[in-house]
């Protein structure tokens, strides 16, 4: 069990040789040069560490079929009760990655993980390692809404139920009720917990997946682009509840939308073709961020 | 001038009627070009030429074909004596048989009765009659057409489209196929049965108890009257039925299982094809399989341990018609389990679920009406099989439930009754009809409904 | 939060024993289904191999005019009725002189088949000249010595539970210590017709049956099939209720039970329509309507699968319909469509119960030669066969399961040759 303390470790990427004199908002966005330029990089932008992390990764790489290499080598720590927004183009590994926290990556075939990931302190990778009880620590909320064709209640109770949390009835009731209060669905569906979970609406069924994710106390919940699927109303219903729920978990979100990053999350972090870029306070990345790719993301000048 | 001739003639037509048509096509239009130029290439006036040569004629040759032996056969029996004529239908099949033979074979025989020979004569003054009128018809009908087509064709005129709708009619013809099986299914079936049911009552038959389809040859015959109660044969299908699915259905189901969520794709590329193998093999196989090593392989067994086992028992039949009947199971199932979206796999595994959790408490739920439907389809097959049963099942019907003895089925009993020497009208063999629209009946239901189910499956996932 | 890990943590135990055991059902099931599947192919290979050899038996015989009754210049008709069984006789008692006991006799006429006096007439008939010489011939044994040379007869059983008693072991020791027995290919198992012989009997006739039926069945149904197909799929209206009433009318056929194709080819067929009974005409338009949905389920989900661009092209250049679909759509969708085909073909290929019921269960000799002449097919051989007593005819019956397993595994190689070599990925 190794816990490495690291202090706040700012430090800058070399700068191209020519950087000098054109400001970096015109240098030509060159894909073989920006690679190159992240490869030489030995560790994102920004504040990417942390004391007494949540999770401590370190050069993590993710290969496909042993040809293609998804991430490159992520150092990134994640905080106790932080929410973390992890944003980026499509296609730049940030979804990848988020699977790596709670090995949702050993479902695909031929997918292969290699590097440091340690959830308080324990390496989730090693052989010893369970994924059943990872899991039943790290939870996860995916991009479209897929309760399971049970009931309202079922749903919720599933993850209890499997992990032989409680044998007693009223126990499991108290558990559901708790976890549809905080996922703030309870009011709404109290008098029809036999109800079919796909009978709800989009965003009903979303927080239905929150409340199931909950329901096994994790420490920590991964969301996938939670709202992506959402109309508006929906979608502020859930930010609301994320911002609650930090109270209680770790949270680490992937999102699609800047805007929402910059709402909801106190760190972010910026992938770009695989590589975290940088990594800071959500104010400093939106107002100041420090890496060139950054900035172009945000402004918009790809997307 | 027989229909193979009138056949070939009429072939020699067509193809004489395309070189006309195109040849006209492209005199008319001095030669496709210019102002004259023609609607539709010079081959689409050719073929409508063909059409209308042989589309009449070729129909008028079907019916005249079909329905002269009847009308011939009609005229000829009235023509009889008054005595023959009032006899039973029976007497007038039999003198008839001697007639046509006679008529066929072209020679009357002379140890033949005056009636039957003068029958007979008429029989084939009326065939040569009816042969020529034929031949006339036929071709007066093709020279017609092939008139009125040619007329018709001018540069202006869209022969292509003619074509075209004709080539799409026949075709709607070839689809409608399915709808007159059907309709002679049915009706087939039915007609016989109302004949069976006249003789004997459907109260007995829907609900008796015994099956002895014996019939009196003569009416002083002792033990002629059958008894024509479907319930043994019902008890029989059905407990065959059940020990052939209690062994396909979760042997097929977890096949499906495990093929589509444990095994590697090596396995299953290899495992599927193997199992389809097992729909492939002729049932008329598994019958002999069953029969001689099945049956007597069971009953080894169960003397050994002390159990008297027939040597026919319904266990031997259902066991290999459970192993023929896995594939359904397992085809079926294993495409409803793969069309469970992932997003419900993941969402589980995302909570912590082991595999066979996942399978048990998500998947298998999800699935459900597709295998409900594939279940209901395998026992739908299992009940309508057939060569299995005559085989290794027996023959008298016997209501029990232990598999061990020796029972019979509804298709056991259809097969036995068609294939003695009765002749067509007894209530011994109508009484296969009978059988044959319980069963079809039956049938249909189960595999509308699982059809039903399967399809509501389909849209909840699409 | 360690509490409810402790708890998660004493319940991982059982929870991977129950899902190594359900691995294991899973498991389990495959490796049943395929051991069924593994034991049925092999008895019936291990029975069935063994009618590929005939034993024959060397026989010295005397054609001799007095013993035949005809000279050599005797018409046909007079040597065709000549005493060749008399000849035959003869020549087994010189071979085994001083056989005088009645029952022993009667077993020394039958060490032979009664083809071998048939085969003397055919060589006789062919050259009279042969009249008067000694000719040595090997002749086909009777079944139960060729049971017994092929080893299903125990000797060291008590000769009362035996089919072949000790002194026709004895003769059959002699006639093997000089040679003058011996197994050979069965190859009139393959160029006769049945016969209530065991050892003479061949699949001969129900071969030619198979083959003029599938002849029928495949010119009628393969047009037939992928015109309606054709039809449903590229020209007809959706959403129109006949249109559906069409295809509820083909998937439910596709499930009917063949036994009612029978029935209907039986009551329409025989009954109303006059076709002869037990040919392959009326064999063939049995086959036809079970083979039907077979072909136009099939021929619809290769035409669906070709892709609408293609269909779009031909469009914009001003193609109609009907040409769209003949030029471009159907020869993409063939290799799915022959594939269909080809399976619905195989399946059709042992289908027996329907073709009981249109009386193809008559005993036919004679080899058919056309569609119109009374015949049997060859799993309608394999059903009469099996249900003889004699240990020959299971030998013979598995014998032509082999044959039929052999045809059904070309057709199905052909399939997937077809599917592999011409389909296409859109």
């Amino acid at each position: 069990m190794n816990t490495v303390a690291l202090t706040n470790n700012t430090m800058t990427l070399p700068t191209p040789k020519d950087a000098s004199a054109a400001s970096s908002k015109d240098q030509p966005l060159d894909i073989q040069t920006i690679v190159e330029e992240l490869k030489l990089a030995t560790q994102p932008v920004g504040v990417p560490f942390l004391d007494d992390p949540k999770f401590y990764t370190r050069d993590v790489d993710v290969f496909y079929n042993q040809a293609k290499q998804a991430i490159f080598g992520v150092d990134l720590d994640i905080g106790k009760h932080e929410v973390i927004a992890m944003i980026g183009p499509s296609g730049c590994g940030k979804s990848t990655f988020l699977r790596c926290l709670n090995r949702m990556n050993d479902t695909i075939d031929g997918c292969k993980v290699t590097g440091q990931l340690l959830l308080d302190g324990e390496d989730i990778y090693a052989k010893e390692q369970d994924p059943v009880l990872l899991r039943a620590r790290v939870g996860m909320v995916f991009q479209k809404p897929n309760p399971f064709p049970k009931s309202i209640y079922d749903n919720v109770a599933y993850g209890p139920r499997i992990h032989g949390l409680t044998s007693n009835r009223s126990e499991l009731d108290d558990i559901v009720e708790e976890s549809l209060k905080k996922a703030g669905l309870f009011n709404e569906v109290k008098d029809r917990l036999q109800s079919p979970g796909t009978g709800l609406s989009g965003g009903q069924q979303q927080r239905l997946c929150i409340a199931r994710a909950i329901a096994v106390s994790p420490e920590v919940i991964l969301m996938d682009e939670p709202t992506s699927a959402l109309d508006p109303i929906a979608t502020a219903t859930i930010e609301e509840l994320i911002d609650e729920l930090r109270q209680s978990f770790t949270i680490c979100i992937v999102t699609h939308s800047m805007q929402q990053a910059a709402r909801i999350s106190q760190r972010t972090a910026y992938f770009h073709l695989g590589y975290l870029v940088e990594v800071n306070k959500t104010n400093t990345v939106f107002t100041n961020p420090q890496h060139r790719l950054t900035e172009n993301y945000i402004t918009g000048r790809f997307g | 001038m027989n229909t193979s001739i009138i056949l070939l003639l009429l072939l020699v037509l067509a193809a004489f009627s395309y070189f006309f048509g195109r040849k006209r096509a492209l005199a008319v239009s001095e030669g496709n070009r210019g102002a004259n130029k023609l609607h539709s290439l010079p081959g689409y006036y050719g073929h409508l030429v063909v059409v209308w040569c042989l589309l009449p004629s070729l129909v008028a040759l079907m019916l005249w074909s079909f329905f002269s032996p009847t009308l011939i056969s009609q005229n000829v029996v009235s023509s009889l004596p008054a005595e023959i004529q009032s006899a039973d239908e029976t007497t007038i099949n039999l003198f008839m048989n001697r007639v046509e033979s006679m008529a066929k074979a072209g020679s009357i025989d002379a140890t033949a009765e005056p009636a039957q020979q003068a029958a007979a004569r008429r029989y084939m003054d009326l065939q040569a009659n009816s042969s020529i009128m034929k031949a006339v018809l036929v071709f007066a009908l093709a020279g017609f057409g092939i008139f009125w087509a040619l007329r018709k064709i001018a540069p202006k005129f869209r022969a292509r489209n003619q074509v075209e709708k004709v080539i799409v009619g026949l075709m709607m013809l070839c689809a409608s196929i399915a709808i007159v099986t059907t309709l002679g299914i049915v009706l087939s079936v039915l007609f016989e049965s109302m004949r069976f049911f006249q003789a004997i009552p459907i109260t007995e038959f829907l609900f008796g108890t015994h099956w002895s389809p014996q019939t009196a040859i003569r009416s002083d015959q002792v033990g002629g009257s059958g008894s024509f109660g479907m319930i043994p044969l019902f008890a029989g299908t059905l407990l065959i039925s059940v020990i052939a699915l209690a062994i396909a259905v979760p042997v097929g189901l977890m096949s499906a299982i495990y093929l589509s969520e444990y095994a590697s794709k090596r396995v299953r590329a290899w495992v599927k094809p193997g199992l389809e193998v097992l729909a492939g093999i002729p049932t008329v196989v598994y019958g002999f399989f069953a029969a001689l090593t099945v049956a007597p392989f069971i009953r080894n067994i169960g003397e050994a341990i002390g159990l008297t086992v027939a040597s026919e028992s319904a266990l031997a039949a259902g066991l290999v018609m459970g192993v023929m009947i896995i594939p359904f199971m397992s085809s079926l199932s294993d495409d409803v389990i793969n069309a469970v979206p992932q997003a419900m796999r993941d969402g589980s595994y995302g909570m912590g679920a082991t595999r066979s959790e996942t399978i048990k408490q998500v998947i298998l739920p999800a699935a459900l009406p597709g295998i409900v439907g594939a279940f209901l389809l395998a026992a739908s097959r299992a009940i309508g099989e057939t060569m299995i049963v005559v085989m290794a099942a027996g023959l008298s019907a016997n209501l029990t439930a232990n598999p061990l003895e020796a029972v019979t089925t509804v298709t056991v009993q259809i097969v036995t009754l068609l294939t003695g020497d009765q002749e067509f009208d007894s209530p011994k063999t109508l009484a296969a009809f009978a059988l044959g629209l319980t069963l079809f009946v039956l049938t249909l239901i189960l595999n509308i409904v699982a059809l039903r189910i399967v399809r509501k499956y389909r849209e909840q996932y699409d | 939060m360690s509490n409810k890990t402790e708890l998660v943590r004493a319940g991982l135990a059982k929870r991977y024993a129950r899902e190594k055991r359900f691995r294991f059902y899973g498991l389990a099931s495959i490796v049943l289904s395929l051991s069924f599947l593994a034991i049925l192919l092999t008895t019936i290979f291990m029975q069935g191999f063994p009618a590929f050899t005939q034993t024959y038996m060397k026989l010295e015989v005397n054609l001799s005019a007095d013993a035949l009754g005809v000279d050599a210049a005797a018409p046909q008709e007079k040597l065709r009725a000549a005493s060749y069984e008399t000849v035959v006789m003869n020549a087994l008692n010189a071979r085994f002189p001083g056989v005088t006991e009645r029952k022993q006799k009667i077993a020394l006429k039958k060490l032979v088949s009664s083809s071998a006096a048939y085969d003397l007439q055919k060589q006789v008939m062919e050259n009279p000249k042969l009249i008067g010489t000694q000719q040595t011939l090997w002749v086909m044994a009777d079944d139960d010595i060729d049971t017994y040379m092929k080893g299903n007869i125990d000797r060291n059983q008590p000769e009362a539970d035996r089919r072949i008693k000790d002194f026709q072991l004895a003769w059959i020791d002699d006639l093997e210590a000089k040679n003058e027995i011996e197994r050979r290919f069965n190859v009139p198992f393959f160029t006769s017709g049945d016969s209530r012989e065991p050892e003479q009997a061949g699949i001969l006739s129900a071969l030619m049956g198979s083959f003029y039926t599938m002849l029928v069945t495949m010119t009628l149904a393969f047009p037939i099939g992928v015109a309606a197909a054709i039809y449903l799929e590229e020209f007809a209206p959706k959403n129109n209720s006949l249109v559906d009433f069409i295809e509820v009318n083909i998937n439910n056929l596709a499930a009917v039970p063949s036994i009612v194709f029978g029935l209907l080819g039986l009551a329409v067929f025989i009954q109303f329509f006059g076709v002869p009974r037990s040919t392959p005409l009326v064999g063939g338009l049995v086959l036809t309507l079970i083979t039907l949905p077979t072909i136009i389920i099939a021929s619809r989900a290769a035409l669906k699968s070709v892709p609408p661009s293609i269909r779009q092209a031909a469009y914009g250049m001003g193609a109609s319909r009907v040409q769209t679909v003949f030029h471009h759509t159907l020869p993409l969708a063939m290799p799915g469509i022959l594939t269909g085909t080809i399976i619905g073909m195989a399946h059709a290929l042992g289908e027996t119960a329907p073709l009981l019921m249109i009386g193809m269960v008559a005993f036919i000799v004679d080899v058919p030669h056309g569609i119109t002449d009374p015949a049997a097919i060859l799993p309608v051989q394999i059903y009469l066969w099996s249900d003889s007593p004699e240990r020959a005819f299971t030998e013979k019956t598995s014998a032509a399961i082999l044959v039929l397993l052999f045809f059904l595994v070309m057709m199905n190689l052909l399939a997937v040759l077809l599917r592999k070599r011409f389909e296409r990925r859109w």
